[in-house]
């Protein structure tokens, strides 16, 4: 028997990566990756990037937010850009770094979550799906060496629980738990100091959509890489919202008379912010 | 050396036909109904992890009756399909219709070369905007694929559970209306085993349903329209139904 010499039985070696997506079209497909490519020597030409997203916990469950603008060098590259996404019905991420790379490594990454779910007939737990993002972080390493670096923040409740958890990265596919509140982009060091200041526990959801919304709005502030609130366009940040009902994006509405009211409000105050 | 002895192709293809059949027969059987509100998958189940119905990709489902092991692995090869197809084009760009095909060509190529064909019956369904449009394939273990109008049935006696439902199935019926239907079709081939005795009953604990949800965007808000129906969901609708 062929296989006794190895020291396997063939079905069950092949059965271990057969949950795993990214495992599979590793190995049967690999040019439809974001990453694993070697880049030739050379310059880079300009590419748009993503910036600033920030991430609370509340009462309940976490939320998510992104701003709407994506750079290449000092250009504006995209005013409309959505860089936060749903991964799956508990869980959400959102990127900061090279957009075209990132958008596709969340595609990777929701057929990852819903691959997985439906050989197994099981969700992922929380910690799983976050070590498996790690993993496709990591495997971009090479690209991030060429300046092609992608940064995501993950967020999630466990099935059917109501305790929100937040994760940042390195670009190494380093995986750091993180408390309360975080965030990642070039505007991430003004949104931290913003959060620090009015995130508070037990929260409730709809504050912490202002608070979110506060974070983005100091963070466009003081870094010229991360869009404010566009009222002329009607442009607001990308909310989501995961609780135990799963994730939702916060309606447009919402997010209007939120951006509104802070925006009134530090009229009215006419302080230097 | 033992001299081979000839057999002749005819008779080599029927008697792996003969052997799949047997196998086939041997199980449960299992029905996909097109309705109304989409399209219900109904099998014949006592295990509530084994599952012979399961989902593929969007709008697309897939119900099994055979082997376990080989419609399993059929199943996670399609699904394997399904996502590496909808992520290099695009979600909407994977349909029963492709994926039937290549389960076609599996099941022939198994049928033809391997030791011993597999002994599975498959379904593959995709629930379209009407009812119209909703597509049923039936895939059997020689790789020959049919277009099915509405409804089909297979697995043990599958000829009886097709012809039940053949004789009372309609357009635009409810999920109730529909459930009754193939829980009447999958209890026929008991009721010709009891002949006038009482027949064993089928309760909701021995079913194992699926549905293929056709307005799942507008009402869910997602685009993945299989949802199992929990054991307590297919008791009370078969109860407000009269025919538990």
């Amino acid at each position: 028997m062929d296989f006794h010499q190895r020291g396997a039985i063939p079905s069950l070696e092949a059965a271990g990566a057969s949950s795993s997506f990214l495992d599979f079209v590793t190995q049967s497909n690999p040019a439809l990756l974001p990453f694993g490519r070697s880049l030739p020597a050379g310059q880079l030409p300009p590419t748009p990037h993503g910036t600033t997203i920030v991430a609370l916990t509340f009462a309940g469950g976490v939320l998510m937010a992104g701003d709407r603008r994506a750079t290449m060098g000092t250009m504006i590259a995209n005013r409309h850009i959505e860089k936060v996404f749903p991964a799956d019905r508990y869980s959400v991420l959102g990127i900061a770094g090279t957009a075209g790379i990132a958008i596709d490594i969340v595609r990777l990454f929701q057929v990852e979550l819903e691959h997985y779910e439906k050989i197994e007939g099981t969700l992922l737990s929380l910690e799983g799906k976050a070590n498996r993002l790690g993993a496709m972080i990591r495997a971009n390493l090479p690209m991030a060496l060429q300046g092609l670096s992608v940064v995501p923040l993950f967020a999630g409740v466990e099935t059917d629980g109501s305790v929100g958890r937040l994760f940042s990265y390195d670009v190494t596919g380093g995986r750091y738990e993180e408390l309360e509140h975080h965030s990642v982009g070039s505007g991430s060091v003004f949104a931290r100091g913003a959060l620090k200041k009015l995130w508070r526990p037990d929260m409730d959801q709809a504050g912490a959509v202002e608070v979110a919304v506060e974070a983005l709005v100091d963070a466009s502030d003081d870094d010229s890489a991360t869009g404010g609130p566009d009222l002329v366009r009607k442009l607001w940040p990308i909310v989501y919202v995961v609780t135990d009902d799963g994730a939702t994006r916060v309606p447009a509405e919402t997010l209007a008379s939120v951006v509104h009211g802070i925006v009134d409000r530090r009229t009215a105050e006419g302080r230097e912010a | 050396m033992s001299q081979q002895f000839y057999v002749s192709p005819e008779q080599i293809m029927k008697d792996r036909a003969d052997f799949a059949r047997k196998g086939i027969a041997r199980g449960r059987s299992v029905v996909v109904v097109s309705f109304a509100g989409g399209i219900a998958l109904v099998a014949e189940n006592p295990s509530p992890t084994l599952h012979k119905i399961g989902e593929i990709y969007d709008r697309i489902g897939f119900a099994a009756v055979g082997k376990y092991n080989e419609f399993e692995s059929l199943r996670q090869a399609g699904v394997r399909y399904a996502d590496v197809r909808g992520y290099s084009y695009d979600r909407a760009d994977v349909t029963a219709r492709g994926l039937a095909s290549v389960y076609a060509q599996s099941l022939g190529t198994v049928f033809t070369a391997e030791q011993k064909p597999f002994e599975v019956e498959l379904a593959v369904a995709e629930v379209g905007p009407t009812q119209a449009m909703d597509h049923i394939f039936r895939l059997t273990f020689d790789g020959s694929i049919a277009d099915e109008q509405g409804f089909l049935a297979m697995g043990g006696q599958a000829g009886l559970v097709q012809q039940r439902l053949a004789d009372v199935w309609g357009g635009g019926a409810d999920l109730a209306l529909t459930l009754s239907w193939a829980v009447a079709a999958l209890r026929a081939p008991r009721e010709a085993a009891a002949g006038p005795g009482q027949p064993e009953p089928l309760d909701a604990a021995s079913l194992e349903v699926a549905v293929l949800e056709r307005d799942v965007r507008e009402v869910r808000g997602t685009q993945r329209a299989f949802r199992r129906l929990p054991e307590a969901d297919v008791a009370h609708i078969l109860t407000s139904s009269g025919k538990a």
